[in-house]
């Protein structure tokens, strides 16, 4: 695991010596900002909530820009064959997998932290339940990690990181889009009663939502944990496949 | 050293290594030779817990490949045909990254990062991105990653292409000097370079070894000439499938 660190450590300085990090930082500011004030209505509202005037909007965010982060994850390593470097040093692929997996968590979590103004905006406006705040943090931070963990397994499959891009941004679109309300409401006069099931399970806003309200469910912890898990065990799969 | 036993590769039907043996012992140079396909690259990828064998047995300094990849790993120092590196890192933090993959740590680092870049006479780009460094220079801060930890087994594919001669010259020097102390396997299809850095040479055609011996022994063979002795064990590419 001390190999997790140093590739882990690598990464992360990778990003920030490229604009990479920056430019992702900065646009997922400034857009989330732009709707929070705008669409959010957040002074209309008269709140002192962040549910549907900020947190709303972060899904939407992410499903463009976490794939933004994470495409180039092993699909760069593969088409400058570093993939080979990394594979003869004395390391596991898992320490390469998890080391990667957190550098680009951690460029998500600095997006997510640095809109911390708006939380003081709140606290100085108003009263707001601190604790629902913070469970929509959480929830915001997993649904980036999960598109993050999806976007990692479909950079194993390519040396090309515009289809990685093009490809994961469908997948977590598709994400976003189908267990969205008006989306299901749409669906579910047409679709057989199953599929509609399915689509609301797929996605993510039933999971999001109670984290974003303050609800801490099992469920939800399990759905997203299962989903990274398994994107990280099928990179792994991937990667030990391509090299046989 | 290195002790390969009748390892084979199939990529689907296609074999690429054919049941091929060798050993590499300490204080040697192997010189492995060999048309464009014929299996090198695959070999030393093998031998370096790259790709793992279809079948067959591997042992670096008596470690199993395919049961303790990654101690037998850290017996290794292995150049990469392409002479990959990470472009957004210095020439000296890159080589400071692959010390702590090796896990040398704090003085020792620093020391092993400055006895590489001399050895590889990088002073002049240590502080420089890897993006702007010329083929040679990259070449050669590649060759410095794998000396690093001063490893018992030196694996280097193709370790003079893209050199000019005056660097060809050098690594030549260089490869024969670290022959001395430890076991050399390096690939090349220039076949002078047999006679100025090797102790022993095989030749590889279609996955197998069809010559082996000295250089001098190779030369007996191919009537006093390496390139005879090579046109006549290898298939060519125009040659018609038979």
């Amino acid at each position: 695991m001390k190999t997790a660190l140093a590739i882990y450590k690598r990464e992360l300085s990778a990003y920030f010596t490229r604009p990479t990090a920056y430019a992702i930082i900065i646009i997922f500011l400034i857009l989330v900002m732009a709707l929070t004030f705008t669409f959010g209505r957040f002074f209309r509202i008269g709140d002192a909530n962040l549910e549907y005037s900020f947190f709303f909007w972060h899904p939407w965010l992410f499903m463009l820009l976490a794939p933004a982060v994470g495409m180039g994850l092993w699909s760069d390593e593969q088409r400058t064959g570093t993939i080979e470097l990394l594979g003869t040093l004395p390391t596991t692929i898992w320490s390469a997998i998890v080391g990667k997996y957190l550098a680009a968590a951690t460029v998500c979590l600095a997006a997510v932290a640095l809109t911390f103004p708006i939380w003081i905006t709140v606290n100085r406006l108003g009263e707001p339940d601190n604790l629902t705040i913070f469970s929509g943090y959480l929830g915001s931070f997993l649904v980036c990690c999960t598109f993050l963990a999806l976007t990692m397994l479909v950079s194993a499959f390519t040396r090309d990181q515009v289809v990685c891009l093009i490809v994961s941004v469908a997948i977590c679109v598709l994400m976003v889009l189908c267990s969205y309300g008006d989306f299901v409401i749409e669906a579910s006069k047409n679709a057989p009663r199953w599929l509609v099931e399915a689509m609301l399970s797929f996605g993510v806003w039933d999971h999001f939502r109670s984290l974003m309200r303050g609800a801490f469910r099992l469920q939800d912890f399990v759905w997203f944990t299962t989903l990274i898990m398994a994107s990280l065990i099928g990179t792994s799969a991937i990667l030990s496949a391509r090299r046989s | 050293m290195i002790e390969v036993k009748n390892l084979t590769k199939r990529f689907g039907p296609k074999v690429a290594v054919d049941n091929l043996s060798f050993t590499v012992t300490k204080g040697e140079v192997l010189g492995f030779l060999g048309p464009n396909g014929a299996g090198k690259s695959t070999t030393m990828r093998m031998v370096t817990g790259f790709f793992p064998a279809t079948s067959g047995d591997i042992q670096i300094c008596g470690i199993s490949m395919r049961d303790q990849a990654e101690e037998a790993k850290t017996k290794i120092g292995y150049l990469p045909e392409s002479a990959p590196l990470y472009n957004d890192m210095t020439v000296s933090s890159f080589l400071g990254w692959v010390a702590e993959m090796r896990g040398i740590k704090g003085k020792a680092k620093k020391e092993a990062v400055s006895r590489v870049i001399d050895t590889c006479f990088l002073q002049s780009v240590a502080k420089q991105a890897i993006d702007t460094l010329s083929k040679g220079y990259r070449h050669r801060t590649c060759l410095a990653q794998s000396l690093i930890h001063d490893p018992e087994v030196l694996i280097l594919d193709e370790p003079t292409d893209g050199l000019d001669p005056n660097q060809k010259h050098e690594v030549r020097r260089l490869i024969k000097e670290l022959g001395k102390e430890k076991a050399v396997l390096f690939s090349t299809h220039i076949l002078e370079e047999v006679e100025a850095a090797c102790s022993r040479a095989v030749i590889v055609d279609r996955g197998r070894i069809v010559a082996d011996g000295t250089p001098a022994e190779l030369k007996e063979k191919g009537d006093g000439s390496l390139h005879e002795l090579f046109r006549k064990v290898t298939t060519r590419d125009t040659a018609k499938v038979a």
